[in-house]
């Protein structure tokens, strides 16, 4: 049985360049200029997880993003790995998000692109790091989800999947119903890089772009987008206090080992 | 609505550490408001027996849900009985442990009722925003030691998982009343969309949590060019290895043993921090390290800023030096026991 399969992709600043990053301590929205941007890395595993899903068991491969528009990019670079369209979910009334409002939209999204049997996502991205998109996101799909899944086995008759989801100390084998939401961990595979061949197949490619307005003939209502519709908001920024008075040990590589081994030693800490 | 409600997850029966440090903060919390404290375990038949603990660390209600069906974590069950119990006890604040479990349950429950999540935070405490007295989430900023403060201004309950081990454990009270509530579990088969089919342990490699020494190595390695050098020092000192998210990226540690925001928060007896700048999303996994060291060869990174003890340096000479040291400590010591 063929399964469609939609994978949620983000647009991240390049985390090698993180600490060019900065928060405008006024309004607390971040400046990211001169970053380039990347797809979150773990999504491309979860590009390659529904590729071999594909490849076992038949069906399409949709990328989806919701991002300013150069996020285009990254889809275009899922396509170029072997997905078959992309979805660009993309405008103003989006922007200032929180996980809840884009939950909300990526879910309009989903229903807008067909019918899917399974979407993945990466188990969290770089840059917000919450990890709390692709449970919402079940949530508001109405369907059930697996998170920080390592293994998954679609099975015969494409009714449900076997997957093995990462827990502290160890995994929990579970039996989840299709559709579902599953979100994956770089372990899972080793991921596949675009070929010349599929760099040129995917100029070819369709890229729909949905705004405010399709989604709202969705039933998503435009407070429920964006800023606007985030139950959460950055009351401002802070530098940490320092908790500790640094000792700095100085003096020859070898004079500085035996000083700072002392000092453990005096303070019962080796 | 008032009040602050601690979703306590169980391992092998009993709360895990997280929710004592939970408990622990919303006592502190709810001291400063008018509020009161509750808890709430899903479990298998018999899981009430851990309500006397969560009592004594602050919980003047604890809720329980018991069912031999909910023995391991079931994603939907779990969000649908969760969510039954903050309709009745209508809480204004909810917190959960940042593991793997409560990251999972606690953004559908959010979702579920439209409500605001913050994640792994650092910190919780009250503050006059915007004329109103407010829960303040925090969570580390993007670099230096930057930190960002989240609210949830409108909409209740408003959310939160902490990351196990930032915040302390109060000392229990067994002399503390409390009331236990049962509330039906009230499951179908057919809730079961997602089934938690066993629980597999898998042996932790050197046992990050228990080390008394921990030796994490950052992205500076890269530059000088191998990880070996970090094993030694961890030998030496006789240490478990750790590393930044960079190291753990690289290849170079497991990921597994990544400290900091994404990773582990560890509190041991001694960390020696070497190669890494100090960014807040990785010194947040040990600041509550009894004594901290930081080698870099840059003065002017930030991990000095939060070590008790900091050596400037290539760590191509630091750490055979450090090695060196111990080496012949041990060796002395050894043929002094010789001929004794
Ligand atoms: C420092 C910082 C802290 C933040 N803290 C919070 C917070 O505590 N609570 C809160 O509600 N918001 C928070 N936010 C905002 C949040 O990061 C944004 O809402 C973000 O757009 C989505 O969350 P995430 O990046 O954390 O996604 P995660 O939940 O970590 O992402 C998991 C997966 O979901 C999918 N996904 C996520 N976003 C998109 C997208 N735009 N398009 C397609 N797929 C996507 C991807 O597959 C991704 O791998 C924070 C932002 C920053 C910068
Ligand atoms: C949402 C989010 C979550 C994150 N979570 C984590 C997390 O959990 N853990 C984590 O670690 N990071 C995390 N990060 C990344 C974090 O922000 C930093 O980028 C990271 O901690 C930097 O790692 P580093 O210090 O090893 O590397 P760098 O910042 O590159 O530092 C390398 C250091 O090595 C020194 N060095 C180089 N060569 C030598 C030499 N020969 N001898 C001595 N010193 C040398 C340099 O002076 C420098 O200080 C997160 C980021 C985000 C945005």
């Amino acid at each position: 049985m063929s399964i469609n399969i939609l994978v949620c992709i983000k647009q991240v600043p390049d985390p090698k360049q993180f600490d060019r990053i900065t928060l405008d301590p006024a309004t607390g929205s971040i400046n990211r200029t001169g970053i380039p941007p990347v797809t979150n890395p773990v999504d491309r595993h979860a590009v390659e997880e529904a590729l071999r899903i594909r490849e076992a068991h038949g069906g399409t491969v949709t990328v989806l993003t919701m991002g300013p528009p150069q996020a285009r990019k990254c889809l275009e670079d899922a396509l170029a790995m072997g997905a078959d369209r992309g979805v660009l979910l993309c405008d103003m009334a989006f922007a200032g998000a929180d996980t809840l409002a884009t939950a909300a939209v990526l879910a309009v999204g989903i229903r807008t692109a067909g019918d899917f049997e399974l979407v993945l996502c990466g188990n969290e991205s770089v840059d917000g790091a919450t990890g709390q998109v692709p449970s919402q996101l079940a949530e508001m799909l109405g369907w059930p989800r697996v998170t920080h899944a390592r293994k998954i086995e679609i099975k015969e008759n494409g009714s449900g999947a076997l997957v093995e989801r990462e827990i502290e100390g160890g995994f929990l084998r579970v039996e989840v119903m299709l559709p579902s939401v599953i979100a994956v961990v770089k372990r899972i595979n080793r991921y596949r890089l675009p070929t010349i061949f599929g760099i040129m197949e995917a100029g070819r490619k369709e890229i729909v772009e949905v705004g405010c307005a399709a989604c709202e003939r969705c039933g998503l209502a435009a407070e429920a987008m964006g800023l606007g519709g985030s139950p959460t908001r950055v009351a401002g920024v802070f530098q940490s206090h320092r908790k500790r008075h640094v000792e700095m040990i100085g003096g020859e590589p070898k004079e500085a080992a035996r000083r700072l081994i002392q000092k453990l030693r005096e303070m019962d800490a080796l | 609505m008032t009040g602050i409600l601690v979703w306590a997850e169980l391992r092998d029966g009993r709360p895990t550490g997280v929710t004592l440090e939970l408990l622990n903060k919303a006592t502190d919390l709810a001291s400063m408001q008018d509020g009161a404290v509750s808890a709430v375990v899903i479990g298998q038949e018999g899981c009430r027996g851990c309500a006397a603990e969560l009592i004594a660390h602050g919980a003047g209600r604890v809720f329980v849900v018991e069912d031999p069906r909910l023995g391991l974590y079931q994603a939907d069950v779990f969000t649908t009985i969760l969510c039954r119990v903050i309709a009745e006890a209508r809480p204004g604040v909810v917190l959960l442990g940042a593991t793997a479990i409560g990251a999972d349950l606690a953004p559908s429950v959010a979702a579920r009722l439209g409500t605001g999540l913050t994640a792994h935070c650092t910190d919780l405490h009250l503050e006059d925003i915007d004329g109103r007295r407010q829960l303040v989430m925090v969570v580390p900023g993007w670099r230096g030691s930057m930190m960002v403060k989240i609210v949830c201004p409108e909409r209740r309950p408003v959310m939160a998982t902490v990351r196990p081990g930032v915040l302390e454990k109060g000392t229990p009270d067994p002399a503390r009343n409390g009331a236990v509530v049962i509330v039906p579990a009230d499951i179908r088969e057919a809730d079961f969309r997602a089934r938690t089919l066993e629980m597999v342990r898998e042996a932790e490699e050197g046992g990050l949590e228990q080390a008394a020494v921990i030796v994490s190595g950052g992205f500076g390695f890269y530059e000088a060019g191998g990880i070996s050098l970090l094993e030694r020092l961890a030998r030496a000192v006789g240490g478990v290895t750790a590393g930044s998210r960079p190291a753990c990226d690289a290849g170079w540690i497991p990921e597994s043993r990544m400290i900091g925001q994404s990773g582990k928060t560890v509190s041991p007896k001694l960390f020696i921090s070497i190669g890494a700048s100090g960014a807040p999303h990785y010194t947040t996994g040990f600041t509550s390290a009894s004594l901290i060291v930081a080698i870099d060869k840059n003065p002017k990174a930030p991990i000095f800023d939060i070590a008790d003890f900091g050596i400037v340096g290539d760590l191509r000479d630091i750490i055979p030096a450090l090695a060196e040291v111990l080496e012949a400590e041990r060796q002395s010591a050894f043929s002094r026991q010789r001929n004794e």
